[in-house]
């Protein structure tokens, strides 16, 4: 049998009186610890090993996606598999700017029906920008109003709660009789969907100054103006972003269901109008058209909410 | 007739209203305080310091009894009466400059631009901030931030200066270090000065009159103990003197034997 330590007696002491540090047995060290992984060094690799942790994970779902996607469909089944779609909307997928002619960066379509789906992004997200727009301004003034006036609150609050359960498409009735033509009427559809989230968002952040920023306001005696200049507006952007945020992913929602409704140009009706013709791979390619824009405009909204809020 | 004090509170008293009725948090407070006065104000929590502090800063109104400074009634905030916040309270979104730019622009009295800038980095470099100007409060250290927070009142060159437990929040050793740099604006600008403290040595090195609050509801002024040590003070000086060890056993059986913790005696 081993022996015990004797815990009773002394440390080592060394001739010159001071205790002795014994070192930490190295098979120890060896049975606890894992060798480290060797890391690269060279810069290309490094880069090269940072880009592979960032996509691969990416790559392989959309590998596996893609593998499910084709195992699914049979070689008789209505929904095309991926190699059918790429067969059938080969056109689509090559040649997305038909009918566009750049003056500049200006796009101009071409009239009539017969436009790459490029184009019809194009105008979809032209309606998106206007309606969101309005949106915005108004969206933001009217959740400034009642995040501050607790009597604007208690007045309109419940009328929004109402009214944004309301979804886009029972607008459009109301929309196209007050309007009476198609491209107003998307646009008033676009602004009333994104509308809501940017009031309650920004009524929340306002309503959420912190007190002590409140506090500095009084003592400083900051007027009216000024509070809200350096004070409201700052201290709620992070809230009123948020809100812009889910508010541009819901008015392309709407965009979207506006067109299929509507007609004539945007990206929805070229999903309506696929359908019609039962080009069901048309619809898939516009599905992935669809979602890599909504994407790309919530990152844009969110990148810019960054960007002020740094330099706020 | 008896000529009024610099800073005056007359009788006031301070109830919130709550569910059970109304809550009294003050009780009739009289207090003077002279032009030049540093005032340490001690007692336990919730004795109603902070309401005191924020009814002299115009934060909120007694119910009854009249603040005077200098003459005037007290009715609202105002950058004569600039606070320090416990918790520092810098606008996250400006840099450190700009935070007090903001103070002193509500407080120029006519200076132009250049003026202001050389007067906001001159009160920075008060508090050894100066190099600090360019960066946001997000960026620095606590005891940095408390000590911006100091820059910014004092910038506005108050008529009293205010301060909620400046340094409640911080660790001994920085708290040491603001409360020199608190000692050093004092001997050289002899502000009037109303500070809250739970620190009987914070309160007893830095402060000329050492007021102790009894515990509320309804708290009132249990002694008001003058600190007789000469001034300017540093801590090594003064520690071993007898005035500082009278001022602390005062304070200390104040506090833990006449009015103990409510807290602690339940």
């Amino acid at each position: 049998m081993a022996s015990k330590p004797d815990i009773t007696s002394p440390p080592p002491v060394s001739t010159t009186g001071e205790a002795v540090i014994l070192p930490y047995p190295e098979t120890a060290i060896a049975r606890r610890f894992f060798p480290p992984m060797p890391k690269p060094t060279h810069p290309a690799a490094v880069a090269a090993q940072k880009f592979a942790s960032a996509v691969l994970p990416t790559a392989f779902m959309l590998a596996f996606l893609l593998a499910f996607w084709t195992l699914a469909c049979g070689p008789d089944s209505a929904l095309p598999s991926p190699s059918k779609v790429w067969e059938e909307s080969h056109e689509v997928i090559m040649h997305p700017l038909k009918g566009v002619e750049f003056h500049g960066i200006m796009p101009e379509i071409q009239d009539g029906g017969d436009v790459g789906i490029g184009a019809h992004i194009m105008k979809s997200l032209g309606r998106v920008l206007k309606g969101y727009t309005l949106a915005a301004i108004v969206g933001v003034a009217l959740g400034m109003l009642v995040g501050t006036n607790k009597y604007a609150f208690r007045a309109l609050d419940p009328l929004f709660q109402v009214l944004r359960t309301v979804p886009p498409l029972a607008w459009l009735p109301i929309s196209l009789a007050i309007f009476q033509q198609a491209q107003p009427s998307a646009i008033f559809l676009i602004f009333i969907t994104a509308i809501w989230p940017i009031i309650m968002n920004t009524a929340v952040g306002v309503q959420n100054i912190p007190q002590q920023y409140r506090n500095v306001a009084k003592v400083l005696a900051l007027n009216p103006m000024e509070y809200f200049v350096r004070i409201v507006l700052p201290a709620c952007v992070p809230h009123m972003f948020t809100g812009l945020r889910i508010g541009v992913g819901m008015s392309w929602l709407a965009i979207v269901a506006a067109e299929m409704v509507q007609g004539g140009t945007g990206i929805g009706f070229f999903i309506w109008d696929s359908y019609n013709s039962s080009l069901l791979s048309d619809t898939i390619v516009a599905l992935v058209w669809i979602g890599m824009v909504g994407f790309a405009l919530d990152r844009i909204v969110g990148a810019i909410g960054r960007l002020i809020a740094r330099n706020g | 007739m008896k000529q009024r004090s610099y800073l005056a509170l007359e009788g006031v008293t301070v109830e919130f209203p709550t569910k059970n009725g109304l809550f009294c948090a003050l009780d009739r407070i009289d207090l003077n305080i002279e032009k030049g006065q540093f005032v340490a104000l001690i007692g336990h929590s919730g004795c109603g310091k902070s309401t005191l502090l924020n009814a002299v800063a115009g934060l909120n109104r007694p119910t009854r009894g009249v603040i005077f400074l200098d003459g005037d009634v007290i009715d609202r905030p105002g950058p004569d009466r600039a606070v320090v916040f416990q918790d520092h309270s810098l606008l996250p979104w400006l840099t450190v400059e700009e935070n007090v730019a903001l103070a002193v622009s509500k407080t120029a009295n006519g200076k132009s631009k250049a003026e202001q800038k050389d007067w906001v980095q001159h009160n920075l470099e008060l508090v050894q901030m100066g190099h600090a100007a360019k960066k946001r409060p997000g960026e620095i250290s606590g005891g940095m931030k408390q000590r911006v927070g100091i820059a910014r009142a004092i910038a506005m060159q108050p008529r009293v200066l205010l301060m909620d437990e400046p340094f409640g929040a911080l660790d001994a050793l920085t708290r040491a270090a603001l409360q020199d740099v608190v000692m050093e604006l004092q001997a050289r600008l002899n502000n009037t000065v109303l500070m809250i403290t739970h620190d009987v040595d914070e309160a007893v090195l830095l402060s000329d009159r050492v007021v102790m609050m009894t515990n509320g509801p309804a708290a009132r002024i249990g002694q008001d103990l003058a600190v007789d040590l000469p001034r300017p003070r540093d801590r090594l000086s003064v520690i071993d003197l007898p005035n500082y060890a009278h001022a602390r056993s005062e304070i200390i059986h104040f506090l833990h034997e006449r009015y103990r913790n409510p807290a602690q005696a339940a």
